[in-house]
């Protein structure tokens, strides 16, 4: 059956307004850094130049956190607190009056489909704002004790995958706890940071409460190692958290880490399987894969394992990949051709350790950076692809017996920061949900944020958490531990 | 005559067992009148490696076991410190060159500590976790979690106290431990060692060993079976130094106020969110 055919369905880019360049924003204006160097932004999807960056060095690092300082000792830490919360209850408002262009401006960025900029990446961004906007004036019921203090000036250093979102993680609860930051975006997406200042400005923000620079690793590197910062909030790879953890050690600066993941979603044979093979498909192929909470590992029990993956293949026969600014589109563009190489590198491991490739038929847009959606199956728990997170569309299958055999691959990993569980026994899902060693578990759903819900992970996947009440406990100071 | 005292051979205590340092070193401890009091074992780089797979075998058992059993155990170890009271005693003044009555108060609140952490094994999640009101058709709840493995370089003085207000808020927790005692003062922390062996702690969960901070250090960053350390008992330089090198598998590493604090117990703990949709 050839079945309908879906016309396609632009969003337009009209509204995205792109200026050809873009200064820091420091102090509450946009300044050209101090050495005049910028870098270029593109559309993945098409290679297309949207605007040039302005490149922070760090003379450029100290000046903001200068202004960071400024306005943390003047003014925002004296602010009462509910006038504090009335700041990020307009920026939330502004978000969200301003949604459409932000999901188009992120589309372009990104890669990521209008579909998921506009229903997850935005709204969940505006409702980081307002839910923390609610917090600033409870802060004494956050548990940290009756009488909590911010923590200072933070340095925020995010990632390429939810550029709007991760800012807003980041942002909202150090603004609500009376901190004021600078962040730095990812070098492939800027663009909705700035935007983001934008609405900092419409929103009468104080001068230096929050403060963008735009650079690379090395300009992250210079925020992390400025002497006037207090606390790093990095969200990225493994790595670069060592790193990181290695570089604040000798000094009274904390952290705040979210770092990779290699999610087991495991599948037992008495789950619904139908909504499992959409839970499958959401876990790993959900914003291409570019998800440190991907449900890259799955595992499935042996005896439902043959018709899981028929059904699987089927499903993913239907994914729509393509123009991410189309409505329909279901898989966009991988963010950068780095990424790209990449996702590309580990997967052919995969191939040369032994396991089986599968992906549907479908043709890839000749320009921009794309990857097919890719399965493996008769993968062992060496392999590369089982082990390493890959951050693209490309999912390790693996069967396990029993439940313990199960948990016990699910949790070989350095991993820890979120697993699901597919099953239709509600004791068996609660006992699963103890035994894995995950900060996010998902239970018979897979990749679902809320601010009101901690996320973070175990073991090598990071410290501490964001979002909720615990989230926000790490942006202000305790007086149990000793900073040294 | 005079009656020969029997004295103590003061061992390390691993998996529940008592031996000497595989190395067969020990090192001298002299009393506050400088006189001989004990040769403790001086720990090695296999005894730490040793007393890890006993914390890491024992700890699930530990974490499974309910919280109020938690807190049952925890108790008992006050109560037998309690019974033993006078031989803590005379070990603090002997070594530490203070009065009974200051030796006393330690003791006291040494027990003290066991017995309030003791209480907060079944509460932590009442009061620290929390149901989210997230906006969907979904059960959210976020709840500790024990860590894992947790090394503790116990404080040089106050030498009992300094064990018990750091191993019992890691204990409270559900984690198991490897405490490195006081270097210049470690007979409490064996003696407190025999009175955990007959407090049905279950073997391995606490082991404690005796040496050179400066020696185990370094291997206790190193180790990735190792995932928080509380650095009470480290000079400034040497924690730096063990945060650099423990960043290799994130280690959670801390050092406290002196006090009593439910965080002492919430920072050696995750935090695990779990999501369930709620439908028909």
């Amino acid at each position: 059956m050839s079945g309908f055919e879906y016309a396609s369905a632009p969003e337009s880019k009209a509204i995205a307004n792109i200026a050809s360049s873009y200064g820091l924003f420091i102090n509450g204006k946009f300044v050209d850094p101090k050495k005049g160097k910028s870098f270029n932004t593109i559309n993945p999807a098409t290679e297309e130049l949207l605007s040039k960056i302005g490149y922070a060095d760090k003379l450029d690092i100290d000046s903001a956190v200068k202004s960071a300082r400024a306005a943390f000792t003047k003014v925002w830490s004296k602010m009462p607190a509910n006038e504090r919360g009335k700041y990020l209850y307009r920026i939330a408002r502004i978000m969200q009056e301003r949604a459409r262009e932000f999901a188009v401006v992120e589309t372009l960025d990104n890669g990521k489909p209008i579909r998921e900029s506009r229903d997850t990446d935005v709204p969940l961004a505006a409702a980081h704002f307002f839910y923390h906007a609610g917090w600033a004036d409870k802060l004494e019921y956050v548990g940290v004790g009756s009488k909590p203090k911010p923590v200072g000036v933070v340095g925020q250093i995010i990632p390429w995958n939810f550029p709007l979102l991760m800012l807003a993680w980041k942002i909202a609860p150090a603004l609500a706890a009376g901190n004021t930051v600078v962040l730095k975006p990812a070098e492939t997406t800027p663009l909705t940071a700035l935007l983001f200042a934008q609405v900092c400005q419409q929103a009468g923000l104080p001068d230096g409460v929050v403060n963008i620079v735009t650079g690379d690793g090395i300009t992250g590197a210079a925020l992390v190692n400025h002497p006037d910062i207090n606390k790093i909030a990095f969200t990225g790879s493994t790595e670069v958290g060592k790193a990181i953890a290695r570089s604040i050690s000798a000094t009274k600066k904390s952290a705040t880490l979210e770092l990779g993941g290699k999610a087991a979603n495991l599948v037992f044979d008495d789950a619904a399987i139908d909504e499992a093979v959409e839970g499958i498909v959401n876990g790993i192929f959900f914003n291409q894969g570019h998800v440190c909470c991907a449900g890259s590992r799955l595992l499935l029990q042996e005896n439902i394992a043959e018709e899981v993956l028929e059904k699987l293949k089927k499903r993913m026969s239907l994914i729509r990949v393509g123009d991410p600014m189309d409505k329909n589109t279901d898989l966009g563009a991988i963010n950068s051709k780095e990424q790209l190489m990449r996702i590309r590198e580990i997967s052919n491991t995969g191939d040369a350790e032994g396991a089986n490739r599968w992906s549907p038929d479908c043709t890839l847009p000749t320009k921009g950076f794309w990857y097919p959606p890719t399965i493996f199956t008769g993968v062992s728990q060496s392999h590369r692809i089982a082990r390493e997170e890959i951050f693209g569309p490309v999912l390790s299958v693996l069967t396990f017996r029993t439940p313990a055999e199960g948990i016990e691959k699910a949790n070989n990993t350095m991993y820890g920061l979120s697993a699901g569980i597919w099953s239709d026994k509600g004791s068996k899902v609660l006992w699963a949900a103890k035994q894995l060693k995950a900060g996010v578990i998902w239970s018979n759903t897979f990749n679902k944020f809320d601010p009101a819900s901690p996320f973070g992970g175990y073991k090598e996947s990071g410290w501490g958490r964001e979002g909720g009440r615990h989230g926000l406990a790490g942006y202000l100071t305790s007086d149990a531990k000793v900073a040294k | 005559m005079s009656r020969i005292d029997v004295n103590k051979t003061y061992k390390l205590f691993i998996g529940g067992a008592f031996p000497r340092s595989e190395s067969g070193r020990v090192y001298e401890i002299k009393g506050a009148n400088k006189k001989f009091i004990a040769n403790p074992s001086l720990a090695s780089r296999k005894d730490l490696r040793d007393a890890v797979v006993a914390a890491k075998s024992a700890q699930p058992g530990w974490a499974n076991a309910t919280a109020f059993n938690r807190g049952q155990i925890l108790y008992r170890i006050a109560e037998i410190m309690e019974g033993r009271s006078e031989q803590f005693v005379n070990e603090i003044c002997a070594l530490e060159g203070v009065t009974t009555k200051v030796a006393k108060s330690q003791v006291d609140a040494a027990i003290e500590a066991w017995v309030w952490y003791s209480g907060w094994c079944d509460k932590l999640s009442s009061v620290t976790g929390s149901l989210n009101q997230v906006s969907g058709p979904f059960y959210n709840f976020t709840t500790p979690e024990p860590l894992g493995v947790v090394a503790i370089f116990a404080e040089n003085k106050p030498s009992l106290l300094g064990v018990v207000r750091t191993l019992a808020p890691v204990l409270a927790g559900g984690n198991s431990a490897v405490l490195i005692a006081s270097e210049n003062y470690p007979l409490p922390a064996i003696t407190l060692s025999e009175a955990l062996a007959t407090s049905d702690v279950p073997s391995g969960v606490v082991n404690i060993l005796t040496g050179k901070s400066a020696e185990l250090a370094p291997w206790v960053g190193s180790h990735m079976e190792i995932d928080g350390v509380d650095v009470a008992g480290l000079s400034k330089k040497q924690e730096e130094e063990l945060k650099l090198v423990g960043a290799d598998n994130l280690k959670r590493i801390y050092r406290f106020n002196p006090d009593n604090h439910p965080e002492r117990i919430l920072s050696f703990m995750e935090k695990k969110t779990v999501w369930h949709p709620i439908g028909i």
